[in-house]
C-alpha cells in the first residue's frame, strides 16, 4: 500500500483491476505527478485461486489438471514440470519418443503462447489488425494440439511416465506444413509490426532493464534475454530431450521492450527448427514407462524440477512424505518474479508508456496469484 | 421474459419491440477477462469465429459503454466487490453471460475447504445465460450469445434449426 499523506501535487491513479491492458485482474496503484509516475505499486492476488492448497488436499493425478489452469498460455510446459517432479520421485524412466511427443508438443504450445502475446500486446498499443493475424495463425496451432489433446487451451496431455496417446503420421504432417504457414507470413508480420514506426517509436529505448537489475530481481524468460543475457534452462540446464536439437538462444543488446519483442519474435522460428527436427528424428516404440503404479504413492523425499516456459523459468519444488497426496507443493511462476520488476522501471515514465512496459512483460494474473 | 434489475424502468409499447431487435442485434460486450476463460472469449472475437458476425464483436473497455458483461473466468473473493461494482456501472438494460464452470459454480475450485473463490456469478449478479465448459469452446460462447439473443427479443436464429431437429 502507498504510504498516504505526500504531498498534494500527487495524485492516485488506479489501474485495474478491470483494465483491458492488464491481461487479466492486475491492479497498479500509481502516485502521479501530472502526467509522469512517482510510484506505481502492482496489488496482486485478485486471482488467488488456491493451486498450492489444492495440492495437498488432493491425490498426485487429481491436481494434474490444475497446471493447465495455472499459466493457461503455455500449458504444456507446465504439466511437462509437474510429471517431471513426479517421475523423478518415482524414479521412472520417460520412453524417448514420448519425450520426443512432449517436446513436438510444447514448442507449438510456446508458439501459440507467443502469438497470442504479440496479437495483445499490439492491440495495447492500439494496432488491432496484427492481432486478427497472430490468432489466424495460432488457430490453426490449436487444431493441431486438439487433435492429439483433445482440447484447445487448458491441456492436460502428459502423464507420469510418459503420454496417454500417440500421435500420428497426419499430426506430423501437420507440424511440417504449419511451419511452412508460419514461414511464409513472416513478410506480414514484418511490413505490419517490424517496420511499423508508430511501434518502433513506442517502444525502442523505453521500458530498459540493465543486466544487474535482471539478476537483482530473478528474472527469466524473455525478459532477461532481452537484456543480453543467454539464459535459457533448454540449454543450461537441459531436460527431456532437448540436448538432442541445434537451436539458438536468441538476445537483445539493450534490453529495452522491442529487444524483448524481437526475442519472442525470433524464439517462434527457434521453436520451429526444433519442431522440425523432432518430427524428422522421432523414434519409434512405447510412449509409457513400464511399470507405471496405479497408485501414485512416492517414498519420502523433495524434489525440484524446472522447465523453460513462454513466459521463464518455471519451476515445482515437491516434498513427498510417503502419501497418496503431496505434502507440500510450491510453484515457482515466472511472471511472478518479472513482474516485480515494474515499480523499478516505472518510475518517471508517463502512463502510455507504462503500459506498453507491462505488456512486454507478458504476465499472467492467474499464474502470480496461482 | 422474467424480470430482472437489468429492466428498463419505462416501457415503451411496440416500439420497445423495435428497440429489442436493435439491442438483440447489437450487443457490445465487456472487456473484462478474469481467467482462462478469456482467452477463449479473445479466441471468440478474432479471426477464425468473428463474433462480429453476430453484431456483437464490438468489445469496450469501458463498463459505462457496455451492455453485456461476460464473466470469463474464476471471481476470487478479492475480486467479488470489483465484478458487482462493474456491473452496476453498466447501462441498463444490460445482460450477464457466465463463461465457464468457474462463473457457475466454482468449477474445479469448489470444493469443501476451498476458501478463495465465489462459487458462481450468479451469487453476485444476475446472470442470463449459463455457457458450460472449462474453457467453453468459442462456438459454445457464441451459442450463448444467440440465446441471449432469443431471451431478448422473443425470437432468435436458433431457434429455427432447434424446431427442425425437434
Ligand atoms: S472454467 Fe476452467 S477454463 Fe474457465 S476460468 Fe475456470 S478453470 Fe479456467
Amino acid at each position: 500500500m502507498l504510504e498516504r499523506g505526500l504531498e498534494e501535487k500527487f495524485y492516485v491513479l488506479n489501474l485495474g483491476p478491470q483494465h483491458p491492458s492488464t491481461h487479466g485482474v492486475l491492479r497498479v496503484e500509481l502516485q502521479m505527478e501530472g502526467e509522469f509516475i512517482v510510484k506505481a505499486d502492482p496489488d496482486i492476488g485478485y486471482g488467488h485461486r488456491g493451486h498450492e492448497h489444492m495440492a495437498e488436499n488432493r491425490s498426485y493425478l487429481q491436481f494434474l489438471p490444475n497446471l493447465g489452469r495455472v499459466d493457461y498460455l503455455h500449458a504444456l510446459a507446465y504439466n511437462q514440470c509437474y510429471c517431471m517432479a513426479v517421475e523423478k520421485l518415482l524414479e521412472l524412466k520417460v520412453p524417448e519418443r514420448a519425450e520426443f511427443i512432449r517436446v513436438i508438443t510444447c514448442e507449438l504450445n510456446r508458439i501459440a503462447s507467443h502469438l497470442l502475446w504479440i496479437g495483445a500486446y499490439l492491440l495495447d498499443l492500439g494496432a488491432f489488425t496484427p492481432f486478427l493475424y497472430c490468432f489466424d495463425d495460432r488457430e490453426n496451432i490449436l487444431d493441431l494440439l486438439d487433435r492429439v489433446t483433445g482440447s484447445r487451451l487448458t491441456y492436460c496431455y502428459y502423464r507420469f511416465g510418459g503420454v496417454p496417446r500417440d500421435v500420428d503420421d497426419d499430426f506430423l504432417a501437420g507440424c511440417k506444413a504449419f511451419a511452412r504457414r508460419l514461414r511464409s507470413r513472416y513478410r506480414d508480420y514484418e511490413n505490419l509490426v517490424n517496420k511499423n514506426v508508430i511501434f518502433l517509436e513506442r517502444t525502442k529505448g523505453i521500458g530498459i532493464i540493465s543486466q544487474e537489475q535482471c539478476v537483482k530481481y530473478g528474472l527469466t524468460g524473455p525478459m532477461v534475454r532481452g537484456s543480453g543475457i543467454p539464459y535459457d534452462l533448454r540449454k543450461c540446464e537441459p531436460y527431456s530431450a532437448y540436448p538432442l536439437f541445434d537451436f539458438d538462444i536468441p538476445v537483445g543488446s539493450t534490453g529495452d521492450i522491442y529487444d524483448r519483442y524481437m526475442v519472442r519474435y525470433r524464439e517462434m522460428e527457434q521453436s520451429l527448427r526444433i519442431i522440425e527436427q523432432a518430427v524428422d528424428k522421432i523414434p519409434a516404440g512405447p510412449i509409457m514407462a513400464e511399470k507405471v503404479p496405479k497408485r501414485i504413492k512416492p517414498a519420502p523425499g523433495e524434489v525440484y524440477t524446472a522447465v523453460e516456459a513462454a513466459r521463464g523459468e518455471f519451476g515445482i519444488y515437491l516434498v513427498s512424505q510417503g502419501d497418496t497426496t503431496p505434502y507440500r507443493l510450491k510453484l515457482r511462476v515466472p511472471s511472478f518474479g518479472n513482474l516485480s520488476i515494474l515499480p523499478e522501471i516505472a518510475v518517471d515514465t508517463l502512463v502510455a508508456d507504462l503500459v506498453a512496459i507491462l505488456g512486454s512483460i507478458d504476465v499472467v494474473v492467474p499464474e502470480i496469484d496461482r | 421474459m422474467e424480470k430482472k434489475t437489468g429492466e428498463p424502468l419505462i416501457h415503451l409499447g411496440v416500439l420497445e419491440e423495435a428497440l429489442n431487435l436493435a439491442r438483440a442485434n447489437s450487443l457490445w460486450p465487456m472487456t473484462f477477462g478474469l481467467a482462462c476463460c478469456a482467452i477463449e472469449m479473445m479466441a471468440a472475437g478474432a479471426a477464425r469465429f468473428d463474433l462480429d458476425r453476430f453484431g456483437a464483436g464490438v468489445f469496450r473497455p469501458s463498463p459505462r459503454q457496455c451492455d453485456l458483461m461476460i464473466v470469463a473466468g474464476t471471481i476470487s473473493k478479492k475480486m467479488g466487490p470489483a465484478v458487482v461494482r462493474l456491473y452496476e456501472q453498466m447501462p441498463a438494460p444490460k445482460w450477464v453471460i457466465a463463461m465457464g464452470n468457474c462463473a457457475i459454480s466454482g468449477g474445479p475450485f469448489f470444493y469443501p475447504e476451498m476458501y478463495a473463490i465465489v462459487p458462481g456469478a450468479d451469487l453476485l449478479i444476475p446472470v442470463d445465460v449459463y455457457v458450460p465448459g472449462c474453457p467453453p469452446r468459442p462456438e459454445g460462447l457464441i451459442e450463448g450469445i444467440l440465446l441471449l439473443e432469443e431471451k431478448i427479443t422473443g425470437r432468435g436464429r436458433l431457434r429455427k434449426f432447434r424446431n427442425a431437429a425437434e
